[in-house]
């Protein structure tokens, strides 16, 4: 019986089979990207970023209409555009990174909803911004899997540098380094995810499958390395319950995959073993030295 | 004696304000160089400017070796995040960059290593402790045995000494007197004028423009220390621009 409810819907419909494939590999390459974020103190600029892609799936749509290669590449070139503007501004100006992202993703999403207006009743911005996880073909499958592939490479030629980079950068530059090209490095993963999880969540919820888990793992492991492995595994099984929710209260599929991304945070938040509310409230006991 | 760093007529600062005025002079392989002044006057901006975080503004900074990654670089605590999740281990191993950089494995000898910096500084048994548990002379000291791992030719300490207890400062201090028995270069951005009397033999005095540099009795005269305090530490918006280099003092 709760064999039945958690297993069959994945071995009669190949829908369903997809989309948990879909949500193994965002699952993978989001969620070690996310610690990274949480750890650099960067949550928000990957939801910026996350806004900042949509005018250029919106421009790859009118030009190429629903292309997935089309809609890939507008959403990259919008994102790596938005997080190098961002960059460069709060270089040469006055203005701090998180405040000229900010100011640059407003005007990136009310631009992108402009668009997708203009192109008319042809595209649904509901699909746009909360995606459709049901409908994943193999090639979006693929995508993602390409997607997830790629960066766990990555993180794992970068590991090194990038923790140096986000605890002591000036003795990374000491050292010689290339400090800022990890962190570039890694704001093209952030970017790759984010369009990769469009895919599959859309542009508002791709970002939360990022900063969800890795705000969860927190609270259950010590470690960067272990706080990896746990956001994945949050990861996965936010992917796992929200899709059998979805199919069987028939709700949408992103919202309730995000949502039981942000329950697994919220019990992590009271239940976790380290720095949370059951931590600080358990009478303090000490060793003897 | 063949110089390890070389200043030409350099300039460092930001937003074209000079925290570092024209400073010309070498630092001799094996110095032992206290570097001094009043809040602003451009110490960790020079010790920036050496790392290559800092372009000069004009003028350059010659490194004999033309190598960085043999330079040993202890940052100011408060640049470190120190909530950020690191075994003391793993923060001592970044010493090791410059032999395993990014793919390299550790191995024996490399733990072996990290194992006796950390007992040299008193904090064996730390290494699986994480960093942001330690108290501050606790980081200090496992910083220095990053240092030590590193084994580098030329190192800079950038106020390695500022709120510790006694007997943390007293071991460092040893460990710097080591390091210059051992011939490598050591610059050290210092508050404590006391100890740069007794521990360091040259010192260079800078408030914005050098002051002086030299032999540290030599340097810290009452007059030069004086001339050092006056200096404002205002940034002037309407200062005229400086085109012409002057003579280092």
């Amino acid at each position: 019986m709760i064999a039945d409810w958690l297993i069959a819907p994945f071995l009669d419909y190949a829908f369903m089979a997809r989309a948990l494939a879909g949500g193994l590999a965002v699952s993978l390459g989001a969620a070690p990207v996310g610690v990274f974020l949480m750890l650099r103190r960067m949550s928000l600029t990957g939801e910026a970023i996350a806004h900042g892609i949509l005018p250029g799936i919106a421009v790859a749509y009118l030009l190429a209409g629903l292309s997935l290669f089309a809609m890939t590449i507008g959403g990259l070139v919008a994102g790596l555009i938005i997080a190098t503007l961002a960059a460069l501004v709060s270089r040469v100006t006055v203005l701090r990174e998180d405040a000229s992202l900010a100011s640059f993703h407003l005007v990136a999403l009310a631009m992108g909803v402009l668009l997708v207006s203009v192109a008319g009743g042809k595209i649904d911005l509901i699909h746009v911004l909360f995606g459709s996880v049901l409908a994943l073909g193999d090639d979006t499958v693929l995508l993602l899997a390409g997607s997830a592939t790629l960066t766990v490479l990555t993180l794992a030629v970068i590991y090194r540098p990038l923790v140096m980079e986000c605890y002591d950068p000036a003795f990374l530059r000491a050292v010689g380094g290339r400090g800022a090209l990890v962190h570039h490095l890694f704001l093209a993963l952030v970017v790759l995810n984010l369009v990769a999880g469009f895919h599959a969540m859309g542009t508002l919820m791709a970002v939360g499958m990022m900063i969800l888990p890795a705000t969860a793992a927190r609270f259950w492991a010590r470690g960067i390395g272990g706080m990896i492995a746990v956001a994945v595994a949050f990861a996965l099984l936010a992917s796992l319950v929200g899709l059998l929710i979805s199919f069987h209260v028939d709700v949408p599929s992103g919202p309730a995959i995000i949502l039981s991304a942000g329950a697994l945070s919220l019990l992590s938040m009271i239940l976790g073993p380290h720095g949370s509310l059951r931590a600080l409230r358990t009478p303090a006991w000490h060793l003897r030295n | 004696m063949s110089a390890v760093l070389g200043f030409d007529d350099v300039t460092l600062g930001y937003d074209h304000h000079p925290t570092v005025h024209h400073l010309s002079g070498e630092i001799p392989s094996g110095a032992l160089l206290a570097i001094v002044g009043p809040n602003g006057a451009g110490k960790s901006t020079l010790l920036k400017g050496i790392i290559g975080e800092l372009k000069p503004m004009s003028g350059g900074i010659r490194r004999a070796d033309g190598r960085r990654r043999h330079t040993a670089y202890l940052p100011q605590q408060s640049e470190l995040d120190r909530s950020f999740p690191i075994s003391v281990f793993d923060l001592v191993a970044m010493g090791d960059w410059g032999v395993i950089g990014s793919f390299g494995v550790l191995g024996k000898a490399g733990r072996a290593r990290i194992a006796r910096a950390l007992e040299e500084v008193g904090l064996e048994g730390f290494d699986r402790r994480q960093a942001g548990t330690l108290s501050r002379g606790q980081l200090q000291r496992a910083l220095f045995a990053r240092l030590l791992v590193q084994d580098a030719p030329l190192i800079l300490l950038d106020e390695p000494f500022t709120a510790l207890d006694q007997r943390t400062e007293q071991d460092l201090l040893a460990l710097v007197a080591r390091w210059h028995q051992e011939g490598r270069t050591v610059l050290a951005v210092m508050h404590d004028l006391e100890t740069v009397r007794q521990r360091f033999p040259q010192t260079l005095l800078l408030a914005r423009d050098p002051v002086a540099w030299g032999a540290t009795a030599a340097v810290m005269t009452p007059e030069n220390l004086l001339r050092a305090r006056s200096i404002s530490e205002a940034w002037d918006d309407g200062a005229p621009r400086c085109d012409v280099p002057e003579a280092a003092a």
